[in-house]
């Protein structure tokens, strides 16, 4: 079970770093629903067996994540017909080696702090921490409206694996509120995308400097 | 059954967006509105933690005061809309209406909320409830502001949820069942793990920091305030900074009862005393009339985490400070959006003069800036006075000291623009458009505007018995 809980955790982070390299949204989008389906491997694998919460909570994270989302940015990319990232604020290397240094500085962060158990914590809190890290850096980092919004997604998602930890201890409820605003907030910012397009006829943010002191 | 203040606006917004009038639409926002008070006046009757079989969702004596504030809030907002959407009539108000009563909603949720995550929920949903209501305008401007207030909020909230997380693993070491209630963490708080209670604050407080627009989290806030209408405005002024100071408040106790509390008031403080300064410095010389009310909804921000890092006596004028920041930004922000309708601008390079142009909404605007600023007799000044009084009396003298100095900041910056809009003649290049005031668009900025005043000369006792419970119900294990 372990081993199989840590070739998904270093899926996990290889798709961050793909994320982080990748020059064609196309894949970048890809490589976020992988992650969605992932994740809900993971959510299975972590738990060790399967009742109706841990269930709905990983056919919501791949139909969610995995597809839903996919389906929605891919209207998009459609609609605005964009390709790639060009010209990055900081570069796809880079970017690439300031992930790696986050994962590893996340593992070193992780060991620091007092664990309730051994079997999963070591394992999913330095993947958290370091998958939080790569989507601040794609927010951060890149300019495309589009790149942003997957970056805030790979932020969630690093925050969806912390919250594995607490599946047992956290009412169904609140998994469900995560979910759900994920979804709501991804359906809004695919809305103000189309409208970014519109009006400025591009998705560069750089554009999007009216309003300044 | 949920409670009412909840469903009622929810099913409205559903009933809202297929209703086919656009004439129908703006109100029955106020229909609902006035239902919601209603319904809050009932539940205010009720004894505290009355309300709902729930213990999740349960109305207590910090959850009655916000939603007392909210709901009084919303339906001055709510009146004027009748007369701004009436004015405006060539929008499409559709989605504005149904996404103004879903916010309505939500932040009744939040004061309902008695559980760590169902708070986070409450609060993410409200933030991405208000933001179409900000690109109204449909101007790339408004587009823009969107944009930078959808990003930087989902962010902020996203790290709230990291630190609810992070405090929910702190309950799980500490032994109990981590439950996520209040009143559970609370009485479990000395046994919560020191150093994730910690991160989880530090999170806590950026996340919702950036809802309240503290500084450093602040940059969107003069772009989204700037480019929203007038009751919108009000209502992210007045509304959705309460929520999220409630939020604050209530883990600041836990962090309190945690022994932390000293750690907690430091960052509050600092970042207050931040918060204050930068919005001050920007006041100076600010153009913009709705950018210079986003930058002094910063520094009350400032002045509120500052109050609620001094704790003790400060809880109290912290929380008469947000009643009477919720009103004093409302009725700053209604007239605003009047003489930005009469001028067609809203910078003081063609607003000019508007007392003569528009003597009423002009008069309430700058008596509107004296309470903001602070001057007395209005409720601001009281507020103020107390919160420097705890400082003093605590000898944080630098508080203290730092503080008077940036109300003073704040009000040469304020008072130097709102001189400049008021007073004079309007310039003959400025264009002269078909708004006048009305009794819908005039009256809930006055009404709001009065209870600042009766705040600052007497405080009728049902209103200080509710600030004063809810400040007892705060200090709990501080």
């Amino acid at each position: 079970m372990t081993s199989l809980l840590s070739s998904l955790v270093a899926a996990l982070l290889l798709i961050n770093l793909v994320a982080l390299g990748t020059s064609r949204i196309g894949t970048m989008v890809r490589a976020v629903a992988l992650q969605g389906v992932v994740l809900g491997m993971l959510a299975l694998a972590a738990h060790g067996g399967l009742d109706y919460r841990v269930g709905l909570l990983v056919v919501a994270s791949v139909g969610v994540k995995g597809w839903l989302i996919p389906v929605i940015l891919f209207r998009a990319l459609r609609d605005v017909a964009i390709k790639r990232e060009v010209e990055p604020s900081l570069g796809f290397l880079p970017s690439l080696l300031l992930g790696a240094l986050a994962t590893v500085l996340a593992v070193g962060a992780a060991n620091r702090l007092p664990l309730v158990e051994t079997r999963l914590a070591p394992l999913l809190i330095p993947a958290s921490f370091a998958t939080i890290a790569a989507g601040f850096i794609l927010i951060t980092a890149r300019r495309k409206a589009i790149s942003q919004v997957l970056g805030y997604l790979v932020l969630e998602n690093g925050i969806f694996v912390f919250g594995l930890l607490l599946v047992d201890a956290m009412p169904f409820l609140v998994e469900t509120g995560v979910l759900l605003d994920l979804l709501v907030g991804i359906f809004v910012l695919s809305i103000i995308i189309h409208h970014i397009n519109r009006e400025f006829a591009s998705l560069d943010t750089r554009r999007l400097s009216l309003l300044k002191e | 059954m949920p409670p009412l203040p909840i469903v009622v606006p929810l099913v409205m917004a559903v009933v809202v967006f297929f209703t086919q009038s656009k004439l129908w639409r703006p109100r029955l926002l106020a229909l609902t509105a006035l239902a919601h008070s209603a319904f809050t006046s009932m539940a205010l009757w009720g004894a505290p933690g009355a309300g709902s079989a729930f213990g999740w969702l349960r109305l207590d004596a910090p959850g009655r005061l916000l939603l007392a504030v909210i709901s009084l809030l919303f339906l001055a907002c709510a009146v004027y809309s009748v007369g701004y959407l009436l004015y405006r009539v060539e929008r499409e108000n559709r989605r504005f209406c149904a996404c103004m009563l879903a916010a309505l909603g939500m932040m009744s949720f939040v004061s309902y909320a008695q559980h760590l995550g169902l708070l986070w929920v409450g609060i993410e949903a409200s933030t991405l409830a208000s933001a179409p209501l900000i690109y109204f305008n449909r101007t790339p401007r408004s587009i823009e502001a969107t944009w930078k207030y959808l990003v930087i909020s989902s962010v902020g909230i996203a790290l709230a949820l990291l630190g609810s997380f992070f405090i929910g693993y702190a309950a799980l070491l500490g032994g109990s069942q981590g439950s996520l209630l209040f009143r559970d963490l609370l009485s479990a708080a000395p046994a919560l793990s020191k150093p994730w209670l910690r991160a989880g604050f530090t999170l806590l407080l950026v996340g919702y920091g950036t809802k309240l627009g503290l500084v450093p989290m602040h940059t969107w806030k003069p772009d989204a305030y700037g480019e929203a209408p007038g009751m919108v405005g009000a209502i992210l002024a007045g509304g959705l900074t309460s929520c999220a100071f409630f939020a604050v408040l209530r883990l600041t106790q836990i962090t309190a009862a945690a022994g932390e509390g000293d750690y907690a008031n430091r960052l509050l403080i600092v970042m207050g005393l931040a918060s204050m300064g930068v919005a001050g410095a920007l006041m100076l010389g600010q153009r913009d009339l709705k950018r210079m009310l986003a930058y002094s909804s910063v520094e009350h921000m400032g002045i509120l985490a500052i109050a609620a890092g001094l704790g003790g006596t400060a809880t109290f004028a912290a929380l008469l400070h947000l009643v009477n920041n919720a009103f004093g930004k409302g009725a700053m922000f209604l007239s605003v959006g009047n003489i930005h309708r009469a001028f067609g601008s809203k910078t003081t390079d063609e607003v000019k003069g508007a007392l003569r142009r528009l003597p009423l909404s002009g008069t309430l605007f700058l008596l509107g800036l004296f309470a903001v600023t602070g001057s007395p007799p209005f409720g601001l000044f009281v507020s103020e006075l107390l919160i420097l009084k705890s400082a003093f009396g605590a000898h944080r003298w630098m508080v203290g000291i730092l503080f008077l100095s940036f109300l003073l900041l704040a009000f040469a910056g304020m008072g130097a623009t709102s001189l400049a809009a008021t007073q004079g003649r309007p310039p003959l290049s400025a264009r002269r458009s078909g708004y006048r005031d009305t009794f819908t668009t005039f009256a809930p900025a006055l009404v709001l505007l009065g209870f600042v005043l009766l705040f600052g000369l007497h405080i009728p006792e049902p209103v200080r018995r509710l600030i004063g419970d809810a400040a007892t119900a705060l200090a709990v294990g501080r």
